[in-house]
């Protein structure tokens, strides 16, 4: 088990049960664990959605949708059954938040599911992890069973008479793809993970055809802290349009990396120099790759600029999934590259074709140029494989892979032509072999 | 049909707005490329090809690049197909598939026709960039009729949504992911579904191929290529022939909107090889003996000199020769040549039809059904085209859900995710399991009585005015009501049902469903398989079934008897033909494979399939149409009308000689049967369409190919019966929709050539479909309710009711001899519910004794638990067994046992 890091510019909301065994149901009770889902009974469904809304409240897998807003279009009636979705597919490079929240809290994801799903009117809830979490699996299964056992979920939980809820947990089996949340339905279904078109999007026609809320894990976890503490007080934690904390994975060439709860808007240069400890071994840090590894990279001097949705785009990147990634001054980004290629390449659904050829063409590119065989022709021929992928591809894999590598090629230019003179960084992260390698 | 103005390049266009872009840009006859879009099967926008830019307003001038084919053609929607950025786009894609497309055009089956190398042009891409390896695969067998070669997949996906989503296949499958996605079964092994061969022209390139081509390839183009009709089951479909060198080559789709859509059967599709069987008779043969054509005509005429004669005609011959042999024997002496059961059952089908309020649907509109009750038949054996279509029904009605959710019908997998698993009402009721049981909301198997009584008790359900069925049970009563109100709430319900059962009583309780719903206002249809190619046809000539013959011959003297294109042994007893053919000195036969009748004939003159002939077919629809010749036969093998013709004038009479060519003999047989009045209009007469070449403009090696032979380039034969030329060279003007001999444009060298052939994609072929209705329901309201119910089936102690089971490979009698298809059939075994078989002492794959009314055989047994007690099954239409008329009670003992008087029980 990793151990827990911590600093004190954290703000504890959804990791303050952290470390303190509330794994175990009797211990998340104390620590007032099951209230906010008795509140939102009591208080109904409007109340929490207005709560979720005030809290400003963003979707924590990436894309940083409002929460409540999400929630508020579920439509009310509905022919079929309604769902909600924990997406527990964390398998973005760079990102670990999740899985501590599974590992050390999984009963506030289970009532941070019960809550969306009183909110839209479901009575039934999928857990869904990816595949690599199997070992995951047993904590929540554990937790879910306890929750059975005292009667918080099934039929009229907490004594309620009419009032049901059900959960059940399944693992992927290993697709990056299926984080996508309509490859993750077509998959939970027993189908083939790829995407689906939208719209319809999953409110109006999700998992098996019915409405379906689905959430990143956090996202749902942060639910009954919400609750408890009130969406507006929640909200000032966060930055302008950017409700409460968010758990950042800070990974890398860092003294103390580890997974941190920051306000929404910390400063990242702050978060890499102080929380995390700064640079491994004094030296000087040439790039970071802010929120998991499909966002653009920064360089050394971009970097004075707040975690949050909104500050991040008007720096160029995205805040995505939270997994901060430093790079020191040993770092090829030739290599990096080729290493964050390599892997869309190896994860493409295969669904539709820019980026399935693409990412090929690109890894073997780079591969290539990464040997110290590439031409001037070849930069060129990049930049053109991921422009054909951007906002052009089926799913938003294709730009997962594009963004990265145009911001590679656009800030480190020099590096790549470098390479055309035959220079090569002495100390590699891995071995060519093994990029090349087992490509299938 | 509702309208919307679009902007195309700016320029104002009229489309259809419950479209996408690239299906109206299609329609409109815009070149826009695309892969994984078909008309039949709908978007899932995976391939990206058919891109577009679109606009928001007039000024917005940077656009947005979208997928033509997940847009809808909404209102005011400004496009761009033009704009340099998605050309570039477009090309891009292409760029893309052709990373890892073999560049074996040159040697690949797929070349000249290839959907994949024309879009590859289209989108101007001619430059390879890409410079590493290509991914390579292992192919698989997939059996004699589809060959696999998964280098060339561009992965679109197609084949695995028709196979599995569209057809209802399970055995293909994506496998694997990213550029190394693999199309193929679990293992090697042959593809399960009876739509296979559809791959072929599903797959825009060449991974899916015509695995029987292969034995005698030819290109498209080199292709003399001709419209035809199936005959191998009875709905028609209609198929494009092609031939080189003489030999017919291949068949493919062809189009027609109402009939077969985009799909054909792998019997149909592959069935053609029996024109090229060692049964084939190409020369005529007098006393067994190879002759010349005068000396055959000679024989003949000497024969028809010595006496009366008699006719016995064909269900899966030609409007046209049934009409000459009627005419040559006389209409009272002219048989249909089908046992006495069949004839009845199909006069009964077709009395329905006639005198009843109830409509017989197309194709089309079977698919368009939103409820259906199948009634005795195996539709995926006996009409497997129309399971095809009621596949799609079922989607019909759950449909709905997704229209409610403003979802588009071509959006195809948010439909399906919509709609999940939900279907519409498809009831099966049938002797044993079919494959479409997987789709139905219920099933029932029962003994044919059994099958008709529920039927009956249907049409009570539906209007108590029909009479009730006695005695019924009441899991029956309640299933009759279930199905009955399924039927009474849909808005286009549908009762299937036809001869398969041989029962008289399932025939006319479909009849008194489709009635029963009519009375109650519903605008029911009725639809009714035939088990021949013009079984319909025939019928519609009301001539006398087969025994009547037998009878004629033994009352009045006659001396000749005159087959067409049948063998009589499939159509009765053995003991029985043999009395007919012993009661006359003469025997005649026409036909073109050799059978156990030709073997006995005295002469025996070579006729012309569908592939050296022209003539008209009556589907199951009531739908005449018209095939027309392939093959310009080099041998002495013609149309079977053309020798009766041939032989009738040689012999001095006056009735034929006015039959010059085909416009004439329809003409004559409009005069003088009244249900064909509209024959004429199945396809335009030759004087009024100008020449239309049967070879594409780039055949080659015209002036070469027989250069070995002869240096003189022969003149090309002559057509007297068609505007189609043995040629290359057409006349101006637009060729009519019954006579597109292949599908072909500029730029569209693929079978999607069709697109440019029809009014709106998907739609109706330019100048509608081919094919004319000959029967229409009666306004008059004079019909009757059915009131002969039968009585519950009483399994006989000791005795089985032996019942036909159909195979789609085996069962038709052409087919079977097609040299791909001979590898598929069944071996004949005895189908018995394992709860019985233990009764006689059988295990599965063991043997059994059975006793059919005096003749023994020993079976392999097979056990089928769906079969109902008292009822055992033995495939139809496959020798030894093609002569019995089922169904009839058999007796069944243990192999070493012998039968006694009252059976073995």
């Amino acid at each position: 088990m990793p151990t827990l890091v911590s600093h004190p510019d954290e703000v504890k909301i959804i990791s303050r049960r952290f470390g303190a065994g509330a794994a175990d149901i009797e211990k998340y009770l104390e620590l007032d664990g099951y209230k906010a889902v008795q509140m939102a009974i009591e208080k109904g469904a409007e109340w929490v959605i207005n709560e979720m809304k005030i809290s400003g409240l963003r979707g924590r897998g990436g894309a940083g949708f409002p929460t409540g807003l999400k929630w508020s279009f579920v439509p009310k009636q509905s022919e079929k059954p309604k769902y909600v979705l924990v997406n527990g597919d964390e398998s973005e490079p760079g990102t670990c938040k999740d899985h501590v929240i599974f590992l050390h809290d999984p009963h506030s994801v289970i009532e941070g599911t019960m809550i969306a799903g009183l909110a839209i009117g479901a009575k039934m809830g999928f857990i869904y992890l990816r595949g690599e979490y199997r070992y995951l699996l047993k904590v929540v299964e554990k937790a879910v069973a306890d929750a059975y056992a005292k009667g918080f979920l099934g039929k009229n939980i907490f004594g309620k008479e009419g009032v049901d809820f059900d959960i059940v947990t399944q693992t992927g089996a290993g697709a990056y793809e299926v984080g996508e949340e309509s490859a993750l339905m077509e998959s939970l279904e027993g189908k083939r993970g790829v995407p689906r078109i939208k719209p319809p999007f999953p409110a109006v026609v999700g998992l098996y055809g019915g409405p379906t809320v689905i959430n990143n894990a956090e996202t749902i976890a942060s639910a009954p802290h919400i609750l408890l503490m009130g969406g507006e007080a929640y909200a000032k934690v966060g930055s302008e349009r950017n409700g409460g904390t968010r758990l950042f994975g800070i990974s890398g060439h860092v003294e103390r990396p580890g997974v941190y709860e920051l306000p929404m808007g910390y400063n990242l240069k702050k978060a890499i120099y102080e929380v995390a400890g700064g640079v491994k071994g004094g030296r000087k840090l040439k790039a970071v790759v802010p929120g998991g590894s499909s966002c653009p990279v920064l360089k050394a001097d971009e970097l004075d600029v707040g975690l949050d949705f909104d500050q991040m785009g008007k720096a160029g990147t995205m805040l995505g999934s939270g997994g901060i990634v430093v790079l020191d001054e040993t770092v090829s980004i030739v290599e990096f590259a080729l290493r964050t290629i390599k892997f869309y390449q190896h994860e493409s659904c295969g669904w539709c074709i820019p980026c399935r050829e693409g990412t090929d063409w690109l890894k073997k590119t780079l591969t290539r140029f990464y040997n110290g065989y590439g031409n001037k022709k070849d930069i060129a021929n990049i930049q053109y494989l991921a422009e054909n992928m951007m906002g052009r591809t089926f799913c938003p894999l294709g730009d997962a892979a594009a963004m990265p590598t145009l911001g590679f090629i656009k800030k480190f230019r020099e590096e790549f032509e470098e390479y055309l003179e035959g220079h090569r960084t002495e100390k590699a992260l891995i071995t060519t072999e093994e990029m090349i390698g087992a490509a299938h | 049909m509702t309208v919307a103005t679009i902007f195309i390049d700016n320029a104002p266009r009229e489309v259809n707005p419950k479209q996408n872009l690239l299906h109206v840009c299609l329609s409109l006859g815009y070149d826009l490329p695309y892969f994984c879009w078909h008309p039949a099967l709908g978007s899932v926008g995976a391939c990206r090809q058919c891109a577009v830019k679109q606009f928001r307003n007039e000024q917005d001038a940077t656009g947005k690049i979208v997928m033509a084919c997940m847009t809808p053609a909404a209102e005011g929607t400004r496009i761009s197909i033009a704009d340099p950025e998605v050309v570039a786009f477009r090309a891009g894609v292409i760029q893309g598939l052709m990373q890892n497309h073999p560049h074996d055009c040159p040697v690949c089956d797929e070349g000249g026709e290839c959907h994949l190398q024309d879009m590859t042009v289209m989108t101007g891409h001619r430059q390879r960039v890409y410079s590493f390896g290509k991914r390579t695969f292992r192919n698989q067998y997939l059996g004699p009729l589809v060959n696999h070669e998964m280098n060339r997949c561009i992965q679109c996906q197609r084949c695995v949504r028709f196979y599995r989503e569209y057809a209802g296949g399970h055995d293909l499958n994506a496998f694997h992911l990213r550029d190394s996605i693999f199309y193929g079964r679990h293992e090697d092994g042959v593809l399960e579904s009876e739509f296979s061969g559809n791959l072929v022209e599903i797959c825009p390139t060449g991974v899916f191929t015509d695995a029987t081509l292969k034995h005698h390839y030819s290109r498209k183009w080199d292709l003399q290529m001709a419209p035809s009709i199936c005959v191998h089951c009875g709905l028609g479909c209609n198929i494009t022939a092609g031939e080189r060198y003489g030999t017919l080559r291949r068949v493919v789709n062809r189009y027609n909107h109402e009939v077969n859509g985009y799909f054909l059967c792998d019997r149909g599709r592959f069935g053609y090889e029996f024109v090229e069987s060692s049964l084939r008779i190409r020369h005529p043969l007098v006393d067994g003996k190879p002759a010349t054509r005068s000396e055959a005509l000679e024989r003949f005429g000497a024969v028809l000199r010595k006496g009366a004669v008699i006719g016995v005609g064909s269900p899966r011959a030609s409007l046209e020769s049934n009409f000459a042999l009627r005419a040559l024997a006389g209409p009272d002496h002219f048989f249909a040549g089908v046992p006495d059961e069949e004839s009845r059952l199909i006069s009964a089908m077709v009395r329905i039809l006639r005198d009843g309020p109830a409509r017989s649907p197309s194709l089309d509109e079977v698919e368009h059904s939103d409820a259906v009750f199948v009634l005795g038949e195996d539709l995926t054996n006996v009409a497997p085209i129309m399971a095809l279509r009621l596949r799609q029904s079922v989607r019909q009605a759950p449909m709905r859900l997704a229209a409610g959710l403003h979802i588009p019908e071509w959006l195809d997998h948010a439909v399906r995710e919509t709609v999940q698993d939900a279907k519409g009402p498809l009831f099966i009721a049938s002797p044993y399991a079919t494959k479409l049981d997987d789709i139905a909301t219920a099933t029932y198997h029962a003994s044919p009585d059994d099958l008709a009584r529920l039927g009956f008790a249907i049409a009570h359900a539906i209007d108590a005015t029909a009479p009730e069925v006695i005695a019924l049970s009441p899991e029956l009563e309640t299933m009759a009501a279930k199905i009955a109100a399924a039927l009474r709430g849909a808005q286009h319900p549908l009762v299937v049902a036809g001869a398969s059962c041989r029962n008289r009583g399932v025939i006319e309780a479909a009849g008194q469903i489709a009635w029963a719903l009519c009375k109650v206002g519903s605008p029911a249809s009725l639809s009714f398989t035939m088990p021949e190619c013009n079984s319909f046809g025939l019928a519609l000539m009301e001539a006398p079934p087969l025994s009547e013959a037998l009878r004629t011959v033994r009352s009045e003297p006659v001396s000749t008897l005159i087959v067409l294109e049948n063998d009589l042994f499939r159509r009765a007893p053995a003991n029985e033909v043999t009395s007919l053919l012993r009661g006359v000195q003469h025997l005649i036969v026409l036909d073109h494979l050799g059978n156990p009748t030709t073997d006995a004939a005295e002469l025996v003159l070579p006729a012309g399939t569908f592939a050296e002939s022209d003539g008209t077919l009556v589907n199951n629809e009531g739908r005449a149409q018209r095939f027309f010749q392939v093959l310009n036969p080099s041998t002495d093998v013609q149309e079977s009308w053309r020798w009766l013709h041939e032989v009738s004038v040689a012999a001095g009479s006056k009735s034929m000689e006015r039959w010059e060519d085909l416009d004439d003999l329809t003409a004559t047989i409009a005069k003088e049967i009244a249900a064909f009045g509209a024959l004429p209009k199945v396809a335009p007469p030759r004087s009024a369409v100008g020449k239309i070449a049967r070879e594409p403009s780039r055949y080659s090696g015209r002036t070469a190919m027989l250069a070995n032979i002869s240096v003189h380039e022969p003149r090309p034969p002559q057509d007297p019966d068609s505007s189609l030329a043995f040629s290359m060279e057409s006349g101006p003007g637009p060729v009519p929709s019954s006579l597109i001999p292949f599908f072909w444009a500029p730029g569209w060298n693929s079978v999607q050539a069709v697109n440019k052939f029809q009014s709106e994609i998907g739609g109706a072929l330019r100048g509608g479909d081919p094919g004319v209705r000959l029967i229409e329901p009666s306004r008059e309201s004079v019909w009757q309710y059915f009131s002969a119910i039968p009585p519950a089936f009483k399994s006989r102690s000791g005795e089985w009711l032996l019942i036909p089971v159909f195979h789609i490979f085996g069962s038709e009698e052409l087919s079977r001899h097609a040299q791909g298809i001979s590898q598929l059939l069944p071996r004949p075994y005895l189908a018995l519910n394992p709860a019985e078989a233990s009764l006689v002492g059988a295990k599965a794959g063991g043997r059994i004794k059975i006793l059919i009314e005096d003749s023994q055989f020993e079976l392999e047994i097979m056990l089928r638990a769906d079969l109902p007690r008292g009822v055992a099954g033995l495939p139809a239409g496959l020798p030894p067994f093609d002569g019995i008329q089922l169904p009839l009670f058999c007796k069944l003992a243990s192999v070493g046992t012998e039968f006694s008087a009252r059976g073995v029980l």
